[in-house]
């Protein structure tokens, strides 16, 4: 199978005005991704199906990921030369930056024609809150349906296009995203007391709260 | 012939009713509250403590409350709470125990992860299974007192594991032993410095060499 | 949100084009043939079903997140309880996706284990999935009857080496967590010899027998084609003609080790589909007697592999392996920590179910369940 480069390339070629990076993976597993735009998403998804060398005709795996936004701390060191002819001052300026977050797509293809596999194809949202449309790929493999209309569900994408988009795990009069990493889940799910409970609060009063999403790594990095 | 198959799925029927009556292969229950089925070695069901003497049960713990079973119980249903002070373990090692052990067998999912983490093989997998109560909530939060269990009844229902447990223990103990005789050896093979004055007692024994907690996964 | 209720939009289309009088039902969630807690909200013009929405959700615990709330290693007895049938294999493929994320090789010793245990999940299952179906058509009791009595035996088997029946939590990243002893696989070698009788008196039971042929055949076809793009896999998929088996598209573990055949339908209707069940068992007795017999020696864990403080690096993967259902495929992303940060599971059932509707419409409601129970869903897999 082509390397994610060369799918790139070709990619690039075929639909100019495209912007499509290889997010490298630093696991042993070595599944490097391809990070497609939205606005061509659909295109080149119809593209690497009936692509005769790559026919990736299946759609197995539709996912989100939930990237909240974080804080980095950046530390920046200038050397200011002496005037006096002394040793030069290095002066350290701190600056904070919000590194935006985002919602993000995977799609895991392989071609049952050709036999190989996986492609990872990623879209990422422009944010978490209100640029969370994405184009549906349900047009372009029907296994999709179910498994966008999970992401839509649980985390919150909007899929332009999907023929059925409601939510499918959660029922209907639910309001939040459960899989989002910002969720706060009620504090109880049963009416009455229940000794898991106590227990549970004892546990928490034992252990400090874990620092829940605030500490969140950063998305795999592009590398153009 | 139309209906030949359903002939033959008629003698297949027929086959297994009357060879239920003397076949035992076909005949694979047994009337329960009367006949109860030989249990496997290997059957787990809720967590028990190990005691090492019966006659004191709770002075005698293995447990030395470290709570590594409890971070790394994955529904959460161990609650566990250190001694402010330390009390001589059954080899008369001071050790600090769990003033509070308890176990929520409503949420525990029998699992065992507890009793592999353990590093002082304090936690194994019971097998009863009877333990049906009309009370939904106290009853099934199972304290110390309720969950601690002879070395002995640990023998009875995982013979094999046991007996591992057992002569692992015994070996560990013994190079603990023959460490501490090398180091007060080369202690007292060592001319006396200015004397550091609260010399080790030769009661405090180094620290086991058993599987000593690397500290907690997080 | 689409409008379900009655004389919405979509059903005055449909009644547009019919012609009839249209009636919406709800079959479930408490119905015995539904398999579990699953709802169809089907349209029914007569008979025939006009429109069908599987409604589901109902044992939703979302399992992702609780897999993202603990260790890896803690999320492993929750996989059991996914597929309740086939724990074991639930346990290799998430093994196998962390293995890939962290790099580590398994002991051969533990790979042939795991073969064995995972076709004796696929025995297993598809037995029950036999007896299930012939429950869903009418034939109550019989056949269920002597598929659980063979499931008992095979249960057993786990309950010995792993401690439990059902939710055996016994894969370990990097190996497994017990060697099973030479008594236990004196025991599965007698299990393997007996099974091939049993098939056959199963066979005699049901694959001739004119009701069930006449029940199944050419009810719910489903098309090569779209059967590949809507991501069907498992005996389903192979029932359309697809040759797509994982042990040996991917070659994972040792299965190019073994001979075995990957048996082919060719209408991919609900008899096709249970033919290739009852087929891939004939072959599993064959892998499972390569693997007895050339079981190695060994560790079977690989002393590398860290049981607590797991921490991979960095990074995701994908790892999939063939389960009784279809293609099971664990995702993780992990940034290091000792909970992955994104843990997703590819659950087969679930998708299969994607075109459900699409092997139903035209067809009667006696039918739909049959072809629901052809489908072969657990509902711990579909809502997770």
């Amino acid at each position: 199978m082509e390397t994610p480069e060369q799918i790139r390339d070709r990619l690039l070629a075929r639909f100019p005005g495209a912007q499509v990076t290889v997010v490298v993976n630093g696991s042993p597993s070595a599944q490097h991704s391809l990070l497609v735009d939205a606005a061509h998403g659909r295109e080149m998804a119809g593209f690497l199906r009936d692509d005769p060398v790559l026919k990736l005709d299946q759609c197995s795996n539709v996912t989100g990921v939930d990237w909240p936004e974080k804080e980095v701390v950046e530390t920046r060191k200038t050397t200011v030369p002496d005037p006096a002819g002394g040793t030069p001052k290095i002066i350290e300026e701190k600056s904070k930056r919000i590194e935006p977050g985002c919602l993000e797509v995977v799609y895991h293809l392989f071609s049952v024609a050709l036999r190989h596999g996986p492609v990872v194809l990623r879209m990422r949202t422009g944010n978490r809150t209100d640029a969370v449309t994405l184009p549906s790929l349900t047009p372009v493999w029907r296994s999709c349906e179910f498994q966008e209309r999970e992401v839509f569900d649980l985390f919150g994408v909007k899929f332009d296009g999907h023929p059925d988009l409601r939510r499918i795990l959660m029922w209907d009069a639910f309001k939040d995203h459960p899989m989002r990493k910002d969720y706060v889940e009620p504090d109880d799910y049963e009416w009455e007391p229940t000794p898991h409970g106590d227990v549970l609060a004892k546990a928490k009063k034992h252990f400090p709260a874990p620092a829940a999403p605030a500490a969140a790594p950063t998305p795999p990095t592009a590398t153009a | 012939m139309l209906g030949s198959g359903i002939l033959q799925g008629l003698a297949v029927t027929a086959k297994n009713f009357l060879g239920s009556y003397h076949d035992p292969a076909r005949y694979t229950t047994v009337e329960y509250p009367e006949v109860k089925q030989q249990l496997p070695e290997a059957f787990r069901n809720f967590p028990f403590l190990v005691t090492e003497n019966a006659t004191d049960p709770m002075g005698t713990l293995r447990c030395v409350a470290c709570q590594i079973c409890e971070k790394e119980c994955p529904p959460q249903c161990i609650f566990i709470e250190k001694s402010k002070d330390k009390k001589p373990d059954a080899n008369g090692k001071l050790q600090i125990y769990p003033v509070v052990f308890a176990i929520d067998t409503s949420v525990c999912m029998s699992c065992q992860i507890c009793v592999e983490v353990c590093p002082f093989d304090a936690i194994k997998m019971d097998q009863v299974y009877e333990i049906a109560t009309t009370d939904r909530f106290d009853a099934l939060l199972l304290n110390r007192e309720q969950l601690a269990k002879p070395n002995e009844y640990f023998h009875q229902i995982h013979p094999t594991e046991a007996a591992e447990v057992d002569a692992r223990l015994a070996a560990d103990r013994k190079a603990a032993e023959e460490k501490a005789k090398a180091a007060a050896a080369a202690k007292a093979a060592l001319p006396a410095k200015p004397a550091p004055a609260p010399v080790a007692k030769p009661a405090v024994v180094p620290p086991p060499t058993a599987p000593q907690s690397p500290g907690p996964a997080a | 949100m689409q409008d379900l209720s009655p004389g919405g939009a979509h059903v005055r289309a449909v009644h547009d084009e019919f012609h009839g009088d249209l009636l919406e039902v709800s079959m479930g969630p408490h119905h015995p043939s539904t398999h579990g807690v699953f709802r169809m909200v089907v349209t029914l013009d007569g008979e025939r079903i006009v429109k069908l929405k599987p409604v589901f959700g109902y044992l939703h615990r979302n399992h992702e997140k609780l897999g993202e709330g603990t260790s890896y290693l803690g999320s492993m007895p929750y996989t059991d309880r996914l597929d309740y049938l086939c724990s074991m294999t639930n346990n290799w493929a998430y093994a196998v996706a962390v293995e890939k994320l962290a790099g580590l090789t398994v002991p051969e010793r533990a790979e042939y284990v795991r073969v064995i245990l995972a076709e004796l999940t696929r025995l297993l299952n598809h037995t029950c999935l036999a007896g299930f179906l012939m429950q869903d058509c009418g034939c109550s009791g019989t056949p269920l009857m002597y598929a659980f009595r063979e499931r008992e035996k095979i249960l057993d088997l786990f309950e010995s080496l792993s401690g439990s029946r059902m939710m055996c939590n016994y894969q370990r990243f990097g190996g497994c967590r017990v060697d099973p002893p030479a008594d236990w696989l004196a025991r599965a070698q007698t299990l393997v010899d007996g099974y091939t009788a049993f098939l056959d008196e199963f066979e005699a039971l049901l694959t001739g027998n004119e009701i069930v042929m006449a029940r199944t055949q050419g009810v719910g076809c489903m098309s090569a084609a779209l059967a590949v793009s809507a991501g069907v896999t498992g005996p389903a998929l192979r029932a359309t003609g697809v040759a797509h088996d994982l042990r040996k598209v991917d070659g994972y573990g040792v299965y190019p080790r073994f001979n075995f055949r990957v048996p082919l339908g060719a209408h991919g209707d609900v008899y096709d589909r249970y033919m290739i069940r009852v087929l891939e068992m004939r072959e599993s007795v064959g892998i499972l007697q390569q693997a007895l017999a050339g079981l190695p020696g060994g560790p079977i864990m690989n002393p590398a592999a860290k049981l607590r403080g797991f921490r991979p690096k960095a990074g995701e993967a994908y790892g999939r392996i063939e389960g009784p259902k279809g293609e099971i495929g664990f995702y993780l992303i992990s940034d290091g920590s000792p909970n992955p940060w994104r843990y997703r599971v590819r659950p087969p059932s679930f998708i299969n179910l994607t075109i459900l509707e699409d092997m139903c419409l035209g067809h009667t409601v006696a039918d739909a369940v049959i072809i629901l129970g052809s489908v072969d869903i657990v509902l711990g897999e579909v809502d997770r």
